[in-house]
């Protein structure tokens, strides 16, 4: 009986068809490069926002304020669907007043941009905070030596808040990954939208979704691995902190 | 809070704001708000992601004070089983451990002979129960994984003064142990909470009437994209608001020493 059930669960996870493991490998592939993509972006906005958040003026303050606070307070799944439709209509309004024809937006580059703006409040929280925690004598010295702005950023305050941020930063990795799923709901051909095809298809629904948690509890430990291993990287040089 | 907003460009931008809300109202299509079936429905659906996150928060924190503490002090037997626990929930997408449940395992149970008929047969089928549990559950790795530190953060010696005293070990947990580590996790409480929140709307795709599931409804019924999730949204955000004024109306009645 349990060799009957091994051997058809094996079956049903091979990678070639009519196994569905390869079904689920795409699956994973397109979450982790959009987790990758929105990650990317979320730095980039929190990066420009915890700059805006620290030296911007008053409005651009109170504005940002007002971003992170109401990505931060209302639920993903809610500004997913928003901000897809938002996105989507406004781009195809966009291009029929050019007198383009409407385009379907592909549903990687869609889930980026979307991810990207929600991991981009959390980030600039994250970033703000470790740039704060930079100190300050370091600073002074290298706008004393006449450092450019840009210059000033990149070869100070960015390294060394950079052993700050990455536990923040390895966190919101990890809610990145694990938000892909919700892009499910909007049809993404993401890993729980192919996992979910793939159990009503066959009717193995706990095959399936036990297998999928099995793909997205690796690539949440992989993570985990590699961040500690950039925080050592990045905290080389510094004095163990004492505690 | 008041005097802060009384500043000229802030008074520019609540204007600002003020005219984009009323165009909002004004020339959104909000006729489906006067309807009673949808009123009523919102009124249940708002009722129900209530109680799912009182309930969940509530057998969610229960649960996480046995795993802190099996992870902080336990047996490794305890330990190692909590921990994994712990990793699973937080490593694996609450959408995904939801549809596990229900769907997943809640295909099993038909399977076993007889259970049709009996008393569990209800509860097995109703979605309801599934979501409570998978979210206490989800409370219950990522809470779990703070009591552990806030259980070690106790100082020593005020377990050690107990036991000089001759308390017996439940009474020391009673007393000093456990107090004092839910005094250090009450700060992070309120932004856990908000987390919940955020996270029930996903019990809706298992199903469950809540108020996403409400408003999804009302956009298929009446084909209105923007309008039911601007809604969705503005409930939301005074929901956030209402918890995070409680728990700081909490934190200020409980003593506070920093030392």
């Amino acid at each position: 009986m349990s060799g009957a059930l091994l051997s058809s669960t094996l079956e049903l996870l091979a990678l070639n068809p009519p196994g569905w493991g390869a079904v689920l490998l795409w699956g994973l592939w397109h979450s982790v490069l959009i987790a990758a993509g929105a990650f990317a972006l979320g730095l980039g906005i929190g990066v420009l926002g915890a700059y805006g958040k620290i030296y911007g003026g008053p409005v651009t303050k109170d504005l940002l304020a007002v971003y992170t606070t109401v990505v931060r307070a209302v639920p993903e799944l809610i500004l997913i669907l928003i901000l897809y439709f938002a996105v989507t209509d406004a781009l195809n309004q966009i291009l029929v007043a050019l007198g383009r024809e409407k385009v379907q937006i592909s549903g990687v580059a869609a889930g980026i941009l979307v991810l990207g703006v929600v991991q981009g409040a959390y980030a600039t929280e994250v970033l703000r905070g470790a740039i704060l925690s930079v100190p300050a004598g370091q600073i002074e010295a290298a706008r004393a030596m006449g450092m450019p702005p840009v210059m000033l950023a990149r070869r100070v305050t960015l390294p060394l808040m950079l052993a700050l941020a990455l536990p923040g930063l390895a966190n919101l990795w990890l809610i990145a990954t694990k938000d892909t799923a919700l892009l499910a709901v909007v049809g993404f051909a993401e890993l729980t939208q192919a996992t979910r095809q793939a159990a009503s298809t066959t009717k193995a629904f706990f095959t399936f979704y036990a297998a999928a948690g099995v793909l997205y509890l690796a690539v949440s430990l992989a993570s985990t691995l590699i961040f500690s291993v950039l925080e050592r990287r990045a905290r080389r040089g510094q004095r163990p902190v004492q505690g | 809070m008041i005097r802060s907003l009384l500043i000229p460009r802030r008074l520019v931008m609540l204007a600002i704001l003020a005219v984009m809300a009323g165009l909002v109202v004004a020339y959104g299509r909000w006729e489906w708000l006067g309807n009673p079936k949808y009123q009523a429905l919102i009124v249940r659906g708002i009722g129900n992601t209530l109680i799912l996150l009182v309930l969940t928060m509530a057998i969610g924190m229960a649960l996480a004070i046995p795993l802190g503490l099996a992870q902080a002090v336990g047996p490794w037997y305890l330990a190692v089983p909590a921990r994994v626990f712990c990793s699973v929930i937080r490593g694996t997408p609450l959408l995904l451990q939801l549809f596990l449940l229900y769907y997943g395992i809640g295909s099993l149970f038909p399977g076993i002979p007889g259970i049709r008929d009996s008393w569990a047969w209800p509860i097995l089928r109703d979605a309801w129960y599934y979501a409570v549990v998978g979210l206490s559950l989800s409370v219950a790795g990522y809470e779990g994984e703070v009591m552990r530190g806030a259980f070690k953060a106790v100082p020593h010696g005020q377990l050690e003064a107990a036991r000089a005293m001759g308390m017996p070990r439940l009474t020391i947990f009673r007393r000093i142990w456990l107090p004092q580590a839910l005094h250090r996790v009450l700060p992070t409480l309120g932004g856990e909470t908000v987390l919940q929140l955020k996270a029930t709307p996903l019990v809706a795709m298992i199903t469950v009437v809540d108020i996403y599931a409400v408003a999804s409804r009302v956009r298929s019924e009446t084909l209105i994209t923007y309008e039911p999730l601007l809604l969705l949204a503005v409930v939301y955000l005074g929901i956030t608001g209402v918890i995070v004024t409680l728990f700081r109306w909490f934190e200020g009645r409980v003593p506070q020493r920093v030392a």
